[in-house]
């Protein structure tokens, strides 16, 4: 027993251990991309301070140094040092247009929309798609499956921001089912967050065209993944046995078919949970949906250095912990991953 | 392997079998016909760049195929001109990272040990940062003056996902019989990966560099919509991003204007998704036990 607890807490290890890992490398990438490239923001600001507003060299220097929290006159590795204590307690600098506002209190509010409106649009997404890719599996052949697979191949091919900007069109500019230009941001003015009735409607009403667009984009992937993960596990011999043994049909469908199919798909769960988050950058932007996704492109188009880097570091770490959270979950799920390593 | 069968057997087999296969005929017919308007059609259709006040958001005519932009210019000459581009680029990425994916996918798996577990270690690791945001990012930085550059950044960020991918398949090769009789030949590494292994490999690498050009033509456009590439030129992106920054999409009878690329480049996926679904169950018969 004990050793058995001992592999799975080196499994768990080793997955933490990586995640740590990679969220220092792209701080550090981050680090040395602000201070070592050739027309690096730092270089950019102070030149801009100088010519601007006639400051003098030092003047700008110590204002890029405050804005970015970083002290140019030490040398280069101790600087880095000082960069990486300040991300471990949360300060990330101070915002270079709106000046005076810590990164930090920005990030926090813009994250949790995004975190909700792509949660959503994943469970969503997920559910729908492995029931009607399990259908289609059932019925293979009939006119659903033909249909079924042949929407979902047509869906799945489409760049998930250009689905944005249909539904754009066609909902809110042709049909004008929507308000679209009122539907901005996240939540109404003047409604106060909690578990209110209202404020759950508003804030759902108002990422309603985020959370259509990411399901409607990733819901043809799950489908068609599901259906073939479906067909080679009702090809498997416990699934035969199951049958000859009389089980009730509900019991071989969930039990022994639905849970092995789920599986192989847990991996790619992931793999979209880290694809979505990165494309929010411009489904957010299409909306006006004030999540990080929108602040990223908001900071990228105004060149607003501090909240860029910040809020990249910010959505790279939500992956990653992301998918630390799936990768033990699908431990938990197939514990074979456990003992045969990779 | 002599080169004329290699010819052989990466295109005329491909095609006579793929005419029996219906989807993916037409995925190919598609598929071929943008790639024609694009490439050849813009010798026949000129870039309408005149402004006519009087012309502007009309419905389809006779005269303009697909009726006509915010400043009255014809909506087809900018479709069949504003292909090119955004194909080359998506086919230099895509040839970029293919290139890094199977030389550093097919040394991993045949070298295997230590050298496997770095360059795994460091495939995971860019693979877990959100491609996009990276990209986006880097454009804020790097000058894109051009769109080598573009493709560049494109391709050398995209190969992690195709690497590991390409790694299988390697591994499961080099167990096969006429691998461990190079191996006993002595032939060498190089010789048994380039020779032995990645020979029977190209339909497989094929598919692999379509797939890669539909991931190139994602990142692209959704920089380009983004305004994040500022070089000059026309091309479906632009298209899209100037309906979009200039408010055409929120005005009713632009529907054509915006329509027009959206569908150009939603087309150009699909064939290019339907076309290679198909080869890979051409060249993975096992595969299509789900069909």
């Amino acid at each position: 027993m004990s050793r058995v607890k001992k592999i799975l807490s080196n499994y768990i290890f080793l997955r933490a251990v990586r995640a740590i890992l990679t969220v220092f490398i792209v701080a550090t990438l981050t680090f040395f991309i602000i201070r070592l490239m050739p027309g690096n923001p730092i270089e950019i600001y102070i030149g801009q301070l100088m010519s601007q507003y006639g400051m003098s060299f030092q003047d700008a220097k110590n204002q890029a140094a405050a804005l970015f929290s970083i002290d140019l006159n030490a040398p280069l590795s101790k600087q880095y040092v000082i960069y990486m204590r300040n991300l471990l307690r949360g300060d990330f600098g101070v915002s270079f247009l709106s000046q005076g506002t810590p990164v930090a209190l920005m990030i926090s509010a813009y994250l949790p929309w995004t975190i909700f409106s792509v949660g959503i649009s994943i469970l969503i997404s997920f559910t729908l798609g492995i029931t009607l890719g399990m259908l289609a599996a059932y019925k293979r052949g009939s006119i659903f499956d033909h249909i079924m697979s042949t929407i979902a191949a047509i869906l799945s091919a489409i760049p998930n921001y250009l689905i944005g900007i249909l539904l754009l069109i066609i909902i809110g500019v042709q049909l004008g089912l929507i308000p679209v230009s009122a539907m901005r941001g996240t939540v109404s003015p003047g409604i106060k967050p909690g578990f209110t009735w209202i404020f759950i409607k508003d804030i759902f009403s108002r990422a309603l065209l985020p959370i259509m667009t990411y399901v409607v984009s990733t819901i043809g992937g799950w489908t068609l993944s599901m259906k073939s993960s479906t067909l080679n596990t009702l090809g498997e011999d416990y699934v035969t046995v199951a049958k000859a043994r009389g089980l009730p049909e509900s019991r071989i469908t969930f039990a022994y078919v639905g849970r092995n199919a789920l599986l192989p798909l847990f991996t790619s769960l992931t793999m979209q949970m880290g694809f979505l988050m990165g494309g929010s950058a411009l489904i957010e932007s299409i909306f006006v949906y004030k999540g990080i996704g929108w602040a990223l492109g908001a900071s990228i188009a105004q060149r607003d250095y501090p909240v860029m880097q910040a809020v990249f570091l910010i959505i790279t770490i939500a992956v990653i912990v992301a998918n630390f959270i799936a990768d033990l979950l699908y431990s938990k799920l197939d514990p074979r991953i456990k003992i045969g390593g990779e | 392997m002599k080169s004329r069968e290699i010819v052989k057997r990466i295109f005329w087999e491909p095609l006579v079998i793929i005419s029996r296969d219906k989807a993916g005929l037409i995925g190919f017919i598609f598929l071929l016909s943008i790639l024609l308007l694009s490439f050849v059609g813009p010798y026949f259709v000129k870039l309408d760049t005149e402004v006519k006040l009087d012309k502007i958001y009309q419905f389809p005519s006779r005269e303009h195929i697909l009726g006509t932009d915010n400043q009255g210019r014809d909506i087809f000459s900018q479709i069949v001109n504003g292909g090119r581009d955004v194909i080359i680029v998506a086919f230099l990425a895509g040839l970029i990272s293919t290139l890094i994916a199977v030389s550093l996918g097919s040394l991993s798996a045949y070298a295997g040990g230590f050298t496997d577990t770095v360059i795994m270690f460091i495939t995971e690791i860019i693979l877990t940062i959100p491609q996009f945001p990276l990209l986006a990012v880097l454009a804020a930085f790097v000058r894109l003056t051009n769109p080598t550059m573009l493709a560049f950044i494109i391709g050398f960020l995209g190969w992690p996902a195709l690497a590991r991918a390409i790694r299988s398949q390697v591994l499961s090769i080099k167990e096969r019989d006429y691998i461990e009789a190079a191996r006993v030949l002595d032939l060498g590494r190089m010789h048994i990966i380039f020779s032995e292994i990645l020979p029977n490999m190209l339909s497989y690498i094929v598919i692999s560099l379509i797939m890669a050009m539909t991931g190139a033509v994602y990142s692209q456009v959704g920089l380009i919509i983004l305004g994040l590439v500022p070089f000059y030129g026309h091309n479906w992106g632009l298209m899209i991003q100037l309906a979009w920054t200039r408010g055409a999409i929120f005005y009713k009878g632009s529907i054509f204007y915006i329509l027009s690329p959206i569908i150009a480049i939603v087309l150009f996926q699909w064939s290019a998704v339907t076309f290679t679904r198909s080869l890979e169950g051409i060249f993975n018969p096992r595969l299509r036990a789900g069909e």
